[in-house]
């Protein structure tokens, strides 16, 4: 790995900006957070990624100082922030439903909590200024709330949670309220300001794609836990449970059972009457143990005749063909009734397509083309 | 048409039972008392012609009132007794809603119920029952005796103080239904964003719940000073002969002096003051309802 790339993480000399110490929260006989530790480094774009009620938007509040844990510590810049109240804390969020104040301008939201440190009217205007500059907003320094649009409101409320130069900016579920096309541009967007202010986010979000766009690093939840910690890229090629598999992106999942062939190779013998399948790893399987072969679709190549020299291929027939525009995802329906999903890029006009539905094909990919998982 | 056909009936509405009963009450203030059934001259009649009936007419009532200083007295103290109370209620009402709006979902329509639940029993026998409370030998002065705070009993019944538990009391629930139902409103997570910001709980309190709940105060506000500005049945019962207020004038007038000409001109003139409040009231309710 070259020395530019930004991976705090993997240097144990970082100090990180955020520690959460064994943190547990209840909520009466409820644990929203299950004895939680994790590191959150400076000038990070870090991602709390999970279904809703896996505890992500509690991580948050913890941060903000809204919500207490009920043991644990959370550290920032070093210094335990628990007993800290929300307005003592160098940490400003941007609320999911944007709290913009509807009885004050844009100038005025965007001002509010330079006002609350008492700098002076010089200073205040030069960085609502700036602020507005950054978002794009100068023209509508005058109006109210409701009198802009969706994505405006949403630039507003990032200008609002930046103006005091926070040490970190968490963003609650910050584009769940645009539509589609909106979102991706604001996702990179963000991305350009967070460079430009050099200020950590952290966001929360239960849009996978959106996490694997602007973070730096993902953390994937679910019941109060942190099941994997990691890059996108990490996250997507290498999970290291069927849970992460599953909840990002589309993926194959095969249960079988090891048997061991050589150093860092194992088939898996997963059907009556099919191949076992084989597959490179570098964890230690026990022969005859459970184990879960996840595949990604775009992974499988899918062919009309038997490929030579593939490590894994099996035969099945069209079932379904998920037309995508760009993509076609094929749903392959084996002898022994498994739907196996295969992706192709859409290269040529569909009128040229190779396949359809009830066609017998070929499914093959390569012993590293999936993961092995133990659970 | 059928536009016509559905505004014409509320105006018809309107005109028949406050316009025509209006314009009656302007005429009598324009006539003279006489000793007659109506007490009153000139009866207008189709003989005459109704030139001769409005060249009777005329504005002497409306000096008088500006001659004799008890009528601008009475309004003078109407107006500051009607704006003590709305501060009073503000003050009691507002604690009221906020804690309303802060209580638990499932609290919520039992104290709304509570707010509710005295328009249940007759004004006029809660009133009469404050007079229990209130008097020498009431309930409040017992209670008090018995605590041993005061030695002798207070005089709270026919004095001002009175007036303004009874209309604080009667009109507490027009002030704290509009307050809850703004504060009810009122997002959350804006105070959160204030504190996040930097504000304390009681900045956050100023600077956002305050306006945000701007809209119920001045409604609660109007809905208060209104009526009791032209209050006539609290001051009649509890006020005693000490409290001097327009609504016991204006009764005074119609029944013992049986003077119709001059109370008339009373409640016109009463009319004209509260047009005021009223009007600012309508605008006040047409931009919070452009707001939303």
């Amino acid at each position: 790995m070259n020395s530019t790339v930004f991976a705090p993480w993997e240097d144990p000399e970082q100090k990180p900006l955020i520690r959460f110490q064994n943190v547990t929260k209840k909520f009466g006989s409820f644990t929203a957070i299950d004895n939680l530790s994790l590191d959150i480094y400076e000038r990070e774009f870090f991602a709390l990624l999970g279904p809703s009620g896996c505890g992500k938007t509690t991580m948050m509040r913890m941060l903000a100082g809204f919500e207490n844990p009920s043991s644990g510590q959370i550290e920032l810049s070093g210094r335990n922030i628990v007993p800290v109240p929300p307005n003592k804390r160098a940490v400003n969020m941007m609320f999911q439903s944007y709290a913009l104040f509807p009885h004050l301008t844009i100038w005025e939201n965007i001002a509010f909590g330079l006002k609350r440190e008492g700098k002076d009217k010089e200073t205040i205007a030069t960085r609502v200024h700036e602020m507005l500059r950054l978002t794009r907003l100068e023209r509508f320094a005058k109006r109210k709330p409701h009198q802009i649009s969706g994505g405006q409101r949403q630039r507003v409320a990032l200008a609002r949670s930046l103006a005091k130069a926070p040490t970190l900016l968490l963003l609650d579920e910050p584009l769940g309220a645009l539509d589609a096309k909106l979102r991706q541009d604001t996702q990179f967007e963000l991305m350009d300001i967070q460079e430009k202010t050099g200020t950590t986010f952290v966001i929360v979000t239960h849009d996978q794609e959106e996490a694997m766009t602007v973070a730096s690093r993902v953390a994937v939840m679910d019941e109060g836990k942190l099941m994997q910690v990691a890059t996108p890229d990490r996250i997507y090629e290498t999970p290291n449970s069927v849970y992460v598999a599953d909840f990002i992106g589309d993926v194959n999942i095969i249960e079988g059972r090891s048997r061991f062939l050589e150093e860092g190779q194992y088939e898996i013998d997963w059907a009556e009457g099919q191949q076992a399948l084989h597959a490179a790893t570098s964890a230690k399987f026990d022969n005859g143990q459970t184990c879960y072969m996840a595949i990604r679709p775009e992974k499988i190549t899918i062919t009309a005749d038997r490929p030579e020299a593939a490590d894994n291929c099996v035969q099945g027939k069209i079932h379904d063909i998920a037309y995508l525009g760009n993509l076609s995802t094929y749903h392959v329906e084996l002898p022994n009734g498994t739907i196996i999903k295969a992706q192709t890029a859409n290269t040529r006009r569909i009128a040229r397509r190779s396949f359809t539905w009830e066609d017998q094909v070929w499914l093959s990919w390569t012993a590293t083309a999936g993961v092995m998982l133990a659970r | 048409m059928r536009r016509f056909a559905l505004i014409a009936l509320p105006y018809a509405w309107l005109l028949a039972l406050f316009l025509v009963p209006f314009l009656i009450v302007v005429k009598i203030s324009l006539s003279d008392v006489a000793l007659s059934i109506p007490p009153y001259s000139p009866q207008f009649s189709w003989d005459e012609g109704i030139g001769a009936f409005l060249a009777e007419l005329d504005f002497e009532n409306f000096v008088f009132l500006t001659q004799d200083s008890l009528y601008w007295k009475a309004y003078l103290s109407s107006l500051f007794i009607a704006l003590v109370s709305t501060v009073l209620t503000l003050m009691i009402g507002y604690p009221v809603a906020y804690g309303m709006a802060r209580a638990s979902e499932e609290w919520r329509p039992t104290l709304m119920m509570l707010i509710i639940l005295p328009f249940w029993t007759s004004f006029l026998i809660r009133v009469y029952a404050w007079m229990g409370i209130l008097s020498q030998e009431g309930f409040l002065n017992q209670f008090l005796l018995w605590t041993g705070i005061i030695s002798t009993p207070l005089t709270i019944l026919n004095t001002t103080t009175a007036v303004y538990i009874g209309i604080v009391y009667t009109y507490l629930p027009f002030m704290v239904l509009p307050i809850y139902a703004a504060l009810d409103r009122l997002d959350g997570s804006l105070i959160e964003a204030a504190e996040d910001l930097g504000c304390s709980r009681l900045s956050a309190f100023w600077l956002v719940t305050i306006p945000m709940s701007r809209n119920g105060i001045i409604a609660g506000c109007f809905l208060v000073f209104i009526p009791a500005l032209g209050e006539f049945v609290i001051p009649s019962l509890l006020g005693g002969s000490g409290t001097l207020m327009i609504g016991k004038v204006l009764w005074e007038e119609f029944f013992s002096n049986r003077d119709w000409p001059v109370a008339s001109a009373v409640a016109v003139v009463l009319l004209l003051i509260l047009i005021i409040p009223i009007v600012l009231f309508q605008r006040n309710q047409q931009r919070a309802s452009e707001a939303d």
